[in-house]
C-alpha cells in the first residue's frame, strides 16, 4: 500500500461560526480531532452538521472562528488549497469521465506524472474493490459502486482529512450495512482521519470513535458511542439516541443521584442526568427496549395497548396512558390489543432530565 | 402471451385499440392533429410550393436555370459569404459573451429581474433597435459626440451604414436569446460537481476546463445552431444599418429583390432554397460534432 495519507497531529475547530444572514447555522463550534480518529457529526436535519463539514472543506466560508491543521490556519484557504478529500451525499461523480478518470482527477489536476496516476488509481481501485469497472461511466454503475468510486476519488489524493457527507443515505438498507463496514475497513487500512456526517444514530454508533451531537448549530455532547448511548447529557441527545419514551412528570424527591418523579400518579425513579429540583417539571427517558410489560409497583405505569407487532424474537408494541402519554415497549409474550398492562423498568434504565428550554439554548 | 395469441388469434388476440396503445397510440395521440395541420399548412406546404416553384424559371430555360444563374453571378453568390461573414462571428461573439455572464448570473439571487431586462431587446424587435442604433451610433449620435467631447477622437467614427452597424444590432438582438439558452444549460449542471472538483484540487480555470466545458459542449452546440439560424436570416438591420448594396448585401436581401423588385418569384424561391441549404449544412455540421462529446445527463448520480 503506497497510498499514504499526509500526516498531521490534530485538526482543531476553534469557535467556528457560520451565519446565513440573520440565521446562525453554527455557533462557536470547538472541536479537536486527532490523527486516525473517526468522528461522526450526528444530529437532525438542519442542526448544522453539513454546514460544519462544508466549512472544514472550504465550500462555505466561516463567519467566525478559525480552523487549524496543526499550526496552519486553513479556514482562509480556498478548497483546492486545503487538499481535504470529500465524499458527497449524491457522490458528485463527473458524468463524462469513466471510473479511472474520475479517480485520477485530483492527481491529474495536481499535474502528477501519468505513470504515478495510473499506479495510484490501480491501488485505489483495489482498495475499494472495483477492479474491472475502470472503463465504465458513472451512469453505468450501481449506487454502491458509485459510492466506492467517490470514496476512491477522495482518498487517492492522500488527504490529511477525509470528509464524508451522509454518504450512505442514497443507498438501500442492505447496501448501507455493507458499505458501512467497507468505510470502516478503508478507514482502518489507510489509517485515515475521517469526519463523517450522518443523521442515523446507528451509523454513528457503529462507525465512529467519537460522536459529536449537534443541535441548532451548537455542540450538545461529544463522547464515545458508549458514553452517548448510555449516558446522554441532555434530553434532546437522549431523544436522538433512541430514548423513545418520554414521561413528563413532577420531581417529588431527590436521593443522591436519583430523582423521583410523579408521572400521572405513578412513582418513577431514575438517574438524574441534569440538575433538577423538587417541585420542578422533569422528563424520564426510557428506551423502548427497556420498557417491558410487568407487575404493578414501583417504576410501573398503567397503559392501554394500541398496537402490537411481531418482530421475531419479541413483540414491540405501542400504548397510551390515561393521561395521554405514549409509550413504545417490548414484550416476550403476545399482548392483546386494548389490554390494560403495566409497563415498567429498572431505576438505572431511566434517565431524568430537566425540562428543555424552549427554542435555542 | 405469444402462444395464446397463436393458439386462437381471432377470439383472444388483443383488439386493434390495445395493440395501438401498446405502441404509444391512443386517444390522447389525437391531440397532435391541430399542431400537425398547423405545420402542414404554414410550413410544409409553403416550403414544398417554393421548392417546386424554384425549378420553374420565369424566363424559361431548363429546371436548374435559377440555380445556375445564382452560382454564376458574383453579385448573387457573394451574398452567401456576406451572410456567413456576419452570422458566424456574431453567433460566436454572443456565445463567448453569454458563457461568462451565465456563470456569474447562476450565482445571483435576483436572476428573474436580470433575465427580464435581458429579454427586453427581443420584445422590442429588430426594427426599433435599428432605429435606436442609427441615432445613437450615427455621426451626430451620443456615442460619437461623447467620444469627441472627451477628445478621444477628432472625426466621428463610421459605425452605421456598414458592417459594424449590422454587427452591433445582431449582437444586441441576438444576445438575450443566446444568453437565456446558455444560462439554462449552465444551471442544469449539478453545482456539487464543481465543489467536488474544488476539493480535489482543481483551480477555477481547471474546473471550467475539465468539468463544466465538456458537460456544456452539447448544449452550447445547440445554442450555436439556434443563434446562428437567427442571425443568418438577418434582413431589417442589414437594410437599415448596413450598406445593402455592398458589404452587408445578405442573402435575404437578394431573395427579396428577386421576388419583390424583379417580380421573379421563381428566382426568389431558388435563393430561399439555397439559403435554407446553407443553414442546414452548418447546423448539421455543428450537431454532428456533438458526437465527439459526452451527451448523457449532467448530474452524476441516479438518485
Amino acid at each position: 500500500m503506497t497510498i499514504a495519507l499526509s500526516q498531521f497531529d490534530e485538526v482543531r475547530l476553534d469557535r467556528v461560526s457560520r451565519d446565513f444572514g440573520a440565521l446562525n447555522a453554527l455557533r462557536d463550534v470547538s472541536l479537536s480531532i486527532r490523527r486516525g480518529e473517526f468522528i461522526a457529526l450526528l444530529g437532525p436535519s438542519g442542526c448544522g452538521k453539513s454546514t460544519t463539514l462544508n466549512c472544514i472543506a472550504g465550500l462555505l466560508p466561516v463567519t467566525g472562528g478559525a480552523i487549524w491543521l496543526d499550526k496552519n490556519r486553513v479556514d482562509t484557504l480556498r478548497p483546492e488549497e486545503r487538499g481535504f478529500g470529500m465524499v458527497f451525499q449524491n457522490y458528485a461523480l463527473f458524468p463524462h469521465l469513466n471510473v479511472r478518470q474520475n479517480i485520477g482527477f485530483g492527481l491529474k489536476m495536481r499535474g502528477r506524472p501519468k505513470a504515478e496516476i495510473d499506479r495510484k488509481v490501480d491501488e485505489a481501485l483495489s482498495l475499494v474493490r472495483l477492479q474491472g469497472q475502470e472503463n465504465k461511466l458513472p451512469g453505468q454503475l450501481s449506487g454502491g459502486q458509485q459510492q466506492r468510486v467517490a470514496i476512491a476519488r477522495a482518498i487517492v489524493i492522500e488527504p490529511p482529512l477525509v470528509l464524508m457527507d451522509e454518504p450512505l443515505s442514497n443507498l438501500d438498507a442492505k447496501l448501507r450495512l455493507e458499505m458501512r463496514a467497507e468505510i470502516r475497513r478503508i478507514h482502518n487500512e489507510l489509517g485515515a482521519t475521517t469526519i463523517y456526517v450522518t443523521h442515523d444514530q446507528d451509523e454513528a454508533l457503529s462507525l465512529a470513535d467519537r460522536i459529536v451531537v449537534l443541535r441548532d448549530g451548537v455542540v450538545r455532547q461529544v463522547g464515545s458511542p458508549k458514553e452517548l448511548y448510555e449516558a446522554p447529557a441532555h434530553f434532546d441527545v437522549a431523544d436522538f439516541m433512541g430514548f423513545r419514551n418520554k414521561l413528563k412528570g413532577k420531581v417529588v424527591g431527590i436521593e443522591g443521584n436519583r430523582a423521583i418523579l410523579d408521572v400521572e400518579g405513578a412513582r418513577i425513579s431514575g438517574v438524574a442526568r441534569e440538575r433538577v429540583s423538587v417541585g420542578s417539571t422533569a422528563y424520564a427517558a426510557i428506551r423502548s427496549d427497556d420498557l417491558e410489560v410487568g407487575e404493578a409497583g414501583p417504576n410501573a405505569i398503567a397503559a392501554t395497548v394500541d398496537t402490537i407487532e411481531y418482530r421475531g424474537r419479541e413483540f414491540v408494541g405501542t400504548a397510551h396512558s390515561a393521561g395521554g402519554l405514549d409509550f413504545v415497549f417490548r414484550s416476550h409474550v403476545p399482548v392483546e390489543l386494548g389490554a390494560r398492562v403495566h409497563l415498567r423498568t429498572e431505576d438505572e434504565r431511566i434517565l431524568v432530565f430537566a425540562e428543555p428550554v424552549q427554542g435555542r439554548q | 402471451m405469444d402462444t395464446l395469441a397463436h393458439a386462437s388469434p381471432v377470439e383472444h388476440g388483443p383488439s386493434l385499440g390495445q395493440r395501438l396503445a401498446a405502441r404509444g397510440f391512443d386517444a390522447v395521440t389525437l391531440l397532435v392533429v391541430p399542431a400537425a395541420i398547423f405545420s402542414l399548412l404554414l410550413f410544409v406546404y409553403p416550403f414544398a410550393f417554393g421548392f417546386v416553384l424554384s425549378f420553374e424559371p420565369k424566363a424559361g430555360g431548363d429546371w436548374l436555370a435559377n440555380y445556375r444563374r445564382f452560382f454564376s453571378d458574383a453579385f448573387l453568390y457573394d451574398t452567401i459569404a456576406n451572410t456567413l461573414w456576419l452570422a458566424i462571428p456574431v453567433t460566436l461573439v454572443n456565445l463567448l459573451l453569454a458563457i461568462p455572464i451565465a456563470f456569474r448570473v447562476r450565482l445571483m439571487r435576483n436572476q428573474r429581474l436580470l433575465t427580464t431586462i435581458l429579454v427586453l431587446p427581443i420584445t422590442l424587435g429588430t426594427v426599433l433597435v435599428a432605429e435606436g442604433l442609427l441615432n445613437y451610433l450615427g455621426p451626430q449620435g451620443w456615442f460619437n459626440r461623447t467620444l469627441m467631447t472627451f477628445g478621444l477622437i477628432s472625426q466621428p467614427l463610421k459605425l452605421v451604414h456598414n458592417y459594424w452597424g449590422v454587427f452591433a444590432s445582431l449582437v444586441i438582438t441576438g444576445f438575450p436569446f443566446t444568453f437565456l439558452l446558455t444560462l439554462s444549460y449552465v444551471t442544469g449542471i449539478d453545482p456539487a460537481l464543481e465543489q467536488a472538483a474544488a476539493t480535489l484540487g482543481a483551480s477555477a480555470w481547471q474546473r471550467f476546463r475539465h468539468v463544466y466545458l465538456p458537460l456544456l459542449m452539447p448544449g452550447l452546440a445547440i445554442t450555436f445552431c439556434l443563434s446562428f439560424v437567427q442571425a443568418f436570416s438577418v434582413f431589417p438591420s442589414a437594410v437599415l444599418l448596413g450598406e445593402p448594396a455592398g458589404s452587408t448585401r445578405v442573402i435575404s436581401i437578394a431573395a427579396a429583390q428577386a421576388a419583390f423588385e424583379e417580380y421573379d418569384y421563381s428566382m426568389g424561391s431558388a435563393i430561399a432554397m439555397i439559403m435554407g441549404f446553407v443553414q442546414l449544412a452548418i447546423v448539421v455540421a455543428v450537431l454532428a460534432s456533438r458526437g465527439l462529446f459526452y451527451r448523457g445527463p449532467a448530474s452524476g448520480a441516479k438518485g
